[in-house]
């Protein structure tokens, strides 16, 4: 954007001072105000958090290989699938992009030292840490089986697993995306830097902060509910227990009052790395920047109004699911905007076909077919044929998985260098992104096929005619597996031994790059002031390196 | 905006006002209004709502993007009550869906 350049180039990473090696000591990590070093605290936390979900993720797929169940006793499968859901949902998927290159982006994008709040944004931090010691305590005495939605009244009254424990540790985290949240929205408002208008934001930005909305809006409600759980588990006072006095619909109404936006948590960040990596990987501007911008702004508010489409089976009133099956409709138009305005950037663009652009490209063709299988599940007929069944489970892994983990591994490939300072074996990388492509699409394909022909989630056995399928899908589980570890293997080693990275190794626009890599604490010595408009790539002198 | 300063007296005020509110809310419930009972309680609990934003949370005093906020989030909240008013309210009218005879009831409230 500013096309003032700096003369770091030449200086070697090691002797010039960034936010890195600025200060040492547990201690000035445990205490740092720096966003980039708390972005780095919540990527180290969130990749334990990753693993962890993924292990319990690993050992479902070894006992669904048999149709007895190859591996461990129902209960135990019960606790599994539910521990997987809670910390992938909770611990990492929601925190995942605005939490790590959120809170290391969004001041360098938009021209500022730091958040507005630096002091509660290591708070938030803490409370995450916090919560997800309670919800990991949880697992250790003994697990939890009543799914990640705890629906009552089993969660309630009947199951006698750790409950109260996990749901504290959900809760608790809850702040913390409140936190985040509030300050992005403060700081996206009041500390863009000069000339920076809303309209010359990079899209990323708008997205994350149609996200922050839905964290500040959302997540009081979330809290609230696993608290009335609370009261009434703890003491008995009838909220949702039919046998109390309770309406057991009114929990899945506040559950998914969060639970459906919060699943546009999970993607909306997704989908601003996309248009990041989308134009500079083609070297073209966005393609309807405002129809980007608002739609992001469309999908948060829209994700509000069709939270009972998870419902229509359950006991909802026919009346409410005519009209939450017409709204889910109208959420698919955003986003589907935004899938045609980057395949329409893509047209007659200089594509390259880098690392992180491969995980764009994943993103678009798997996030399509998440999307448009969200479509057959908001209609009221098909979804009595389908609810409750693996297309579900498969549903929300090709967004949840193909879209937001994509674009969450996208944008740690193309930031990396800004980061770390270091660049990456490139051939490794585009090795991963494609076994993960791979990997993803036989463990989860099977599973639409699975859901069509009758097989339903969460049971530990399942008739022998499913067995061919199931292989199927746990061996592209185990290859997805392998696919994660390997960036995990390089991005660690390349932080040592990965050659240096310049400045902008990619040939990008925007203002974080135009610091050196990595940044100073300060990140810009003076404040930028903005003069073009974003993605102005056609007018492009910048070079890569 | 933030740095409006409230005189004492505006606080004392507004406590007494709450807690002759909170006596009324106690006086009403001896008192039965049939259909009204619900909406008196709700009305003035809304009003010590609006005295507590207003004034102890200086919304009075901030911005317009504050007040924004308020807003939306009030609206919010009213999304999340309406539609969940929409199954609870309509739960019992038709137990099994007949094709488009399930809108007869619906159809009957405005022909
Ligand atoms: C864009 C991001 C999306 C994500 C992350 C997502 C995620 C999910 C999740 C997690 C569930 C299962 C919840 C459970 O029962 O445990 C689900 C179910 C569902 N999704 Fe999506 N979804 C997304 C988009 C959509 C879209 C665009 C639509 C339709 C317009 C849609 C329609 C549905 C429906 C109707 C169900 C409920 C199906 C049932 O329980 O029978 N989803 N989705
Ligand atoms: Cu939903």
């Amino acid at each position: 954007m500013s096309t003032a350049t700096i003369d770091v180039h030449e200086v070697p990473t090691g002797s010039r001072v960034n936010y890195l090696n600025a200060q040492y000591g547990v201690k000035s990590w445990l205490l740092t105000t720096d966003h980039k070093r708390i972005a780095l605290l919540y990527l180290a936390s969130i990749t334990l958090m990753f693993f962890v979900g993924g292990f319990f993720a690993v050992l479902m797929r070894l006992h669904l290989i048999e149709p007895q169940g190859a591996l461990v006793q129902p209960e135990t499968y019960n606790k599994l699938f539910t521990m997987h859901g809670v910390i992938m949902v909770f611990f990492f998927l929601v925190p995942s992009i605005p939490a790590t290159l959120g809170n290391f982006l969004v001041p360098m994008m938009i021209g500022a030292r730091d958040l507005a709040f630096p002091k509660l944004n290591l708070l938030s931090w803490y409370i995450y840490v916090i919560g997800a010691i309670f919800t990991l305590y949880a697992v250790i005495s003994g697990g939890v089986d009543t799914g990640w939605t705890f629906y009552t009244p089993y969660s309630s009254s009947f199951s006698h697993t750790s409950v109260v424990p996990t749901a504290l540790g959900v809760f608790i985290t809850g702040f913390s995306s409140i936190l985040t949240g509030l300050n992005f929205v403060v700081t996206i408002h009041k500390m863009r830097a000069p000339g920076l208008t809303w309209f010359r934001l990079p899209l990323f930005i708008w997205a994350i902060y149609a996200t922050s909305i839905i964290f500040i809006l959302g997540t009081p409600v979330i809290a609230i509910t696993l608290f009335l759980l609370f009261l009434e588990r703890v003491l008995h006072i009838g909220i949702f227990d039919p046998a109390i006095g309770g309406d057991p619909i009114l929990f899945q109404h506040l559950f998914w009052f969060y639970s459906h936006p919060a699943v546009y948590i999970m993607i909306l960040p997704g989908m601003g790395v996309m248009s990041e990596l989308i134009t500079c990987f083609s070297r073209k501007r966005i393609f309807g920047y405002s129809f980007v911008a608002f739609s992001s702004l469309a999908i948060a508010i829209i994700s509000f109004l069709v939270w009972g489409h998870h419902m229509f089976v359950t006991g909802q009133s026919i009346y409410a699911g005519l009209i939450f099956s017409v709204l889910s409709f109208m959420v698919a138009i955003p986003s589907a905007v935004k899938v045609f305005n980057w395949t329409a950037t893509l047209y007659k663009g200089s594509i390259s076909y880098d690392a992180p652009m491969l995980y764009a490209l994943g993103f678009i063709g798997l996030f399509t077919m998440g999307g448009l299988t969200g479509l057959f599940l908001a209609s009221l007929a098909t979804d009595v044929h389908l609810n409750g069944t693996y297309f579900i489970v498969a549903h929300f892994h090709y967004i949840m998985v193909g879209g937001a983990v994509m674009a969450y591994l996208g944008g740690i490939h193309f930031w990396w260098p800004k980061i770390t300072g270091r660049l990456y074996p490139d051939g490794w990388a585009r090795f991963a992104a494609l076994v993960i492509f791979v990997g993803f699409n036989l463990t989860f394909f099977p599973q639409f096929m699975l859901g069509y022909l009758g097989m339903p989630r969460r049971y530990a056995v399942y008739p022998s005619e499913f067995q061919v399928l199931n292989v199927m899908s746990s061996a592209g589980a185990s290859i997805l597996g392998i696919g994660y570890l390997i960036p995990l293997i390089y991005l660690i080693w390349s932080m040592r031994y990965g050659p240096t990275a310049g400045p902008n190794p990619w040939g990008a626009k925007g203002l974080e790059w135009t610091t050196p890599s990595p940044p100073p604490t300060e990140n810009f010595e003076e404040i930028p002031v903005v003069t073009e408009e974003a993605y102005d790539y056609a007018h492009s002198t910048v070079i890569r390196g | 905006m933030s740095e409006h300063i409230v005189p004492v007296k505006t606080y004392i005020g507004i406590f007494v006002a709450l807690l002759c509110l909170t006596a009324l809310t106690t006086g009403v419930a001896y008192v039965d209004l049939g259909a009204f009972n619900t909406v008196a309680a709700l009305a003035i609990a809304v009003a010590k709502m609006l005295l507590v934003v207003l004034f102890f949370m200086h919304v009075k005093y901030s911005g317009g993007l504050t007040k924004v906020f308020i807003l939306a989030g009030v609206l919010f909240f009213a999304i999340l009550v309406t539609l969940t008013l929409a199954d609870e309210l309509t739960r019992h009218w038709s137990p099994t869906p007949t094709g488009w005879g399930t809108l007869a009831p619906l159809l009957s409230r405005f022909f």
